[in-house]
């Protein structure tokens, strides 16, 4: 277990800023402000340079003799490949309106997690090698050479960024320090830099077809499983497909689902609505992960991952594709997908065989998210639902950052809680919608060895789940990202105990009453519905 | 220091043409600097534009600002969240006429007991950029007056709101008074605030130093030593015409120091921050629609040797297993 401070210690944050200039400070490397580096095994199966052992806090990062080179290379070959990594090199004014938006700079006070200051460390780079005034005027026009501390402290601060895109949004520009971000991460590559908790999935997810590295058979088994507990709680079989072809949908969801607690009461969710809908569903174990740690690896290793989708949906036969609940696999799908790997003519534009609603918003990648297919049959009465199975839970929100901010998929959610529970609140309304707060574990950071930073870049979202836990009694915080539901339990316990975390489709698979169900005396996770506290099995 | 620095570089801008005009050297303050200026204000700003559109975006990346389009029975926000040229232009509207994403500036508190983190609505920067921008606009275009013949409805009308108070003589322009608070205000933000300060360099105190500048030799000239306004349009009407010639009744030096002033902006901002005028139209968390679920978003530099791990090799690694499992498999053992 990491050490980490207690909550009285942890918000002392002081938002001062140092006199000298922040060229001139070294943040050192300490048990928790850092992700343990990538494994030379799963570099060397993923074809990644520079595989070696080190760590993060060796004076000697061991990087290949001729850096320098690799990097400035790599840094002109993006510029010539991305519009947005050159526009944002250049126009960013400085203003500050950024500043305070990022989580972790709210939680922790450094002020190089200010969004500017964190594109600040690779501008000046940019300016020191590719501007001639800025080399001559030097540190007074933010230029800099390279050298192996920017390296370090280009680890250091673009591992310390989730991607959340929150900055973003407050740019007068739109400048995207996630965009930077992934710059960022395609130099260190290049010089073996980056960290294991990415790799080892992305790896993983490339043989088993999911980031956990379950085998088909393994994965099969966790689903029998779920179906046994389902079995127990409602008196009813279900038997879903897996690897079926010829089915009309095919049913992808992130693997982290099936594996943990609470993401398989989610899974069980999923396994209920299907079976109480007759829908004609498989699911696949090649395409077991909707996740794509590739997202946050590079566009290839992101392409590659991708790509299984569509090769299974093809293969199975299968209509159109239905995603399940995760945040970052649905920025992929959204603004990535077709891109990389369509156009997916072989497939149809998804149409719901239930209410016969066409989903034009999916038009190009034959994709539709479960909450958009679930609010249609609630809207539509397909539901036969019992919202005060949820009396239990007193709700709110959370909006992952990539549906709110790579996508705009605020309504659906929040039009399901509001039918399959009757207790709702949001949060305030500066950390919802797109205004939303990270988790402080997205991009890959949802390690165990980096919890006290994630722990601080929560605070935001913390602090907000305390307001309405204390002024409505919330104790349920429900989202919908798998991510989520492993970063947020511990992140609740600490900032607002009392607070638990589940999925959208857990509830909605508490509320829906299955055709000849028994009568239940318990939710999903086995606990007594109200009422039925004193109920025998 | 940097701003130090910025602050003597302007001061060498006023005071190099203020003495060198005394030295007889008014022809070049007063013909060769400006078309030197517009030349490379004109080339420099074309390459840049030119330098980024000619760039891919390979991805189609805006940052959603609201609820997509989706059901019919759910409220979309087409501004926030485009799907097409129609948003996008809306978007953009209110972004370049509105400062749209500054409007939505919070600034965080963070109350110890409890304890609070709260957010509280900040819109100073918004209003003080706002009033920047627009003075500076309206001034550009009262300039006009200097280089058309004759001068367009246009510019009286910005001339007669512009002073629409009626104070003093010559009357004062409310644009000129307002620039400068705008100025001193971001100025002020710059040394004052601590995050802003720390983020800040020498090329961010540069232009407003420059623009101050622009703005006092102006004020300068125009209320205190009432310079000879015809003769000043005679020499700009020489440069637009190209004509240039030197008007022959004497114009103050501080007119030569406002026009070098303008001629150090123009030539200084193709290479700076300023380009953030091209550059917001081109970015393309703004100017991209959400359509790339709709339909295709072409990437130029797509590589198609890029393949997922196929589901034979996959099959071929676990087949016994998938078997035994009672999984369906494409090939028999
Ligand atoms: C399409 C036209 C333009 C748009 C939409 C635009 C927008 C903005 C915005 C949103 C800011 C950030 C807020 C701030 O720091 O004040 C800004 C800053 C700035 N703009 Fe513009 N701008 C435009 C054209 C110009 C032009 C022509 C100039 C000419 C001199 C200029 C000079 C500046 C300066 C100096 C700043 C930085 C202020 C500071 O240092 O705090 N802008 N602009
Ligand atoms: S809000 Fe945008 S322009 Fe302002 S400092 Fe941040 S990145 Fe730069
Ligand atoms: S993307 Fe998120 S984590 Fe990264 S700098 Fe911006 S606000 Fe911070």
């Amino acid at each position: 277990m990491a050490k980490y401070p207690p909550p009285e210690e942890l918000i002392k944050i002081n938002y001062s800023t140092p006199v000298k200039s922040w060229m001139d400070t070294k943040t050192p490397f300490k048990p928790g402000n850092f992700s343990y580096p990538g494994k030379p095994d799963i570099l060397k199966y993923l074809g990644m340079p520079n595989p070696r052992v080190w760590s993060p806090t060796d004076d000697d990062w061991q990087l290949p003799p001729d850096w320098q080179r690799l990097v400035m290379e790599k840094f002109r070959s993006l510029l010539k490949k991305y519009r947005s990594f050159k526009v944002f090199m250049d126009i960013c004014v400085r203003c500050g309106a950024c500043a305070d938006k990022c989580h972790f700079f709210i939680g922790g006070g450094d002020p190089k997690n200010m969004p500017v200051l964190r594109a600040e460390l690779l501008r000046s780079i940019y300016r020191g090698e590719f501007s001639a005034a800025a080399k001559v005027l030097g540190k007074l026009a933010g230029a800099r050479k390279l050298e192996e501390d920017v390296i370090k402290e280009w680890f250091l601060y673009f591992y310390q960024c989730t991607e959340c895109r929150r900055c973003s949004l407050f740019c007068p520009y739109g400048i995207d320090t996630a965009e930077i971000t992934m710059m960022a991460r395609e130099l260190l590559h290049e010089v073996g830099c980056n960290i294991n908790w990415i790799l080892e999935p992305a790896a993983n997810c490339n043989r088993t077809g999911n980031h956990l590295g379950i085998q088909p058979h393994a994965y099969k088994d966790m689903m029998d499983f779920l179906c046994d507990d389902i079995e127990d709680i409602t008196g009813k079989r279900i038997r879903p497909n897996v690897n079926k072809k010829g089915c009309e949908i095919l049913f992808i969801t992130p693997s982290g689902d099936i594996f943990a607690d609470p993401g398989i009461y989610t899974y069980m969710g999923y396994l209920i609505l299907f079976e109480h809908l007759g829908l004609d569903v498989t699911w696949s174990t090649y395409a077991s992960e909707g996740g794509n740690f590739g997202l946050f690896t590079s566009d290839k290793m992101m392409k590659k991952i991708n790509g299984k989708m569509y090769n299974e949906a093809k293969r199975l036969g299968v209509k159109w594709i239905l995603g399940g609940e995760c945040g970052h696999m649905w920025r992929v799908i959204n603004q990535y997908m077709s891109t990389m790997n369509g156009p997916a003519d072989f497939l149809e534009t998804p149409v719901s065989p239930i209410t016969g609603t066409k989903f034009d918003a999916a038009s190009g990648t034959k994709m539709l998210h479960i909450a958009e297919f679930t609010a249609d049959l609630i809207k539509n009465k397909k539901l036969n639902l019992d919202p005060s199975r949820n009396d239990n839970f007193i709700s709110t929100f959370h909006d992952s950052c990539n549906p709110a901010r790579g996508m705009g998929l605020l309504e659906e959610p929040r039009y399901i809680m509001k039918n399959v529970c009757r207790q709702f609140y949001e949060m305030p309304e500066n950390t919802i919608r797109e205004q939303t707060f990270c988790c402080g574990g997205g991009a890959g950071l949802n390690n165990e060895e980096f919890t006290e930073t994630r722990l601080r870049g929560g605070l935001p979202r913390g602090n907000a789940v305390k307001y309405v836990r204390d002024r409505h009694g919330v104790n349920n915080l429900a989202c919908i990202c798998a991510i989520d539901r492993a970063t947020l339990p511990p992140l609740c316990d600490y900032w607002a105990p009392g607070v638990g975390v589940s999925g959208v489709h857990e509830l909605v698979g508490n509320a829906i009453i299955l055709d000849g169900e028994k009568k239940r005396t318990t939710d999903l996770r086995q606990n007594p519905l109200p009422g039925m506290e004193d109920e025998e099995e | 220091m940097a701003a130090f620095y910025s602050f003597l570089a302007v001061l060498a801008l006023i005071v190099i043409p203020w003495l060198g005009v005394g030295m007889g050297m008014s022809a070049l303050f007063g013909i060769a600097l400006p078309y030197i200026a517009i030349i490379i204000f004109m080339v420099g700003f074309t390459m840049r534009i030119v330098d980024w559109a000619k760039s891919p975006v390979p991805f189609c990346i805006p940052t959603t600002g609201g609820q997509q389009k989706s059901l019919p029975w759910i409220k979309w926000s087409p501004w926030d969240n485009p799907v097409d040229k129609k948003g996008v232009f809306m978007r953009m509207v209110l972004e370049v006429l509105c400062f749209r994403s500054l409007f939505r500036n919070t600034s965080v508190k963070l109350q110890q007991d409890g304890p609070k983190v709260g957010y509280s609505s900040e819109k100073s920067l918004w209003l003080f950029s706002l009033i920047f921008h627009y003075c500076f606009l309206l001034i550009l275009v009262r300039h006009l007056r200097f280089f058309l013949m004759p001068i367009p409805g246009a510019v009286g009308i910005a001339e007669f709101l512009d002073s629409i108070l009626q104070i003093g003589l010559p009357v004062m322009y409310q644009s000129d008074a307002l620039i400068m608070v705008g100025l001193l205000f971001l100025l002020a933000r710059r040394v004052f605030d601590g995050k802003v300060r720390y983020i800040t360099l020498m090329q961010d105190y540069f232009p407003l130093f420059l623009l101050l500048g622009i703005v006092l030799t102006g004020v300068w000239m125009r209320y205190v030593v009432k310079v000879d306004v015809i003769a000043v349009k005679e020499l700009t009407m020489s440069i637009v015409t190209l004509r240039p010639h030197m008007p022959t009744a004497p114009i103050d030096p501080s007119v030569y120091a406002h026009l070098t002033l303008v001629c150090a902006l123009f030539i200084y901002f193709p290479f700076s921050k300023l380009m953030h005028m091209g550059g917001i139209f081109l970015s393309p968390t703004r100017v991209l629609p959400n359509m790339s679920r709709r339909a295709q978003w072409v990437n130029p530099w797509n590589d198609p040797a890029v393949k997922a791990h196929s589901y034979e090799a996959y099959e071929d690694d676990f087949r016994e297993k998938m078997i035994e499992a009672g999984l369906p498999v494409d090939k028999k053992a």
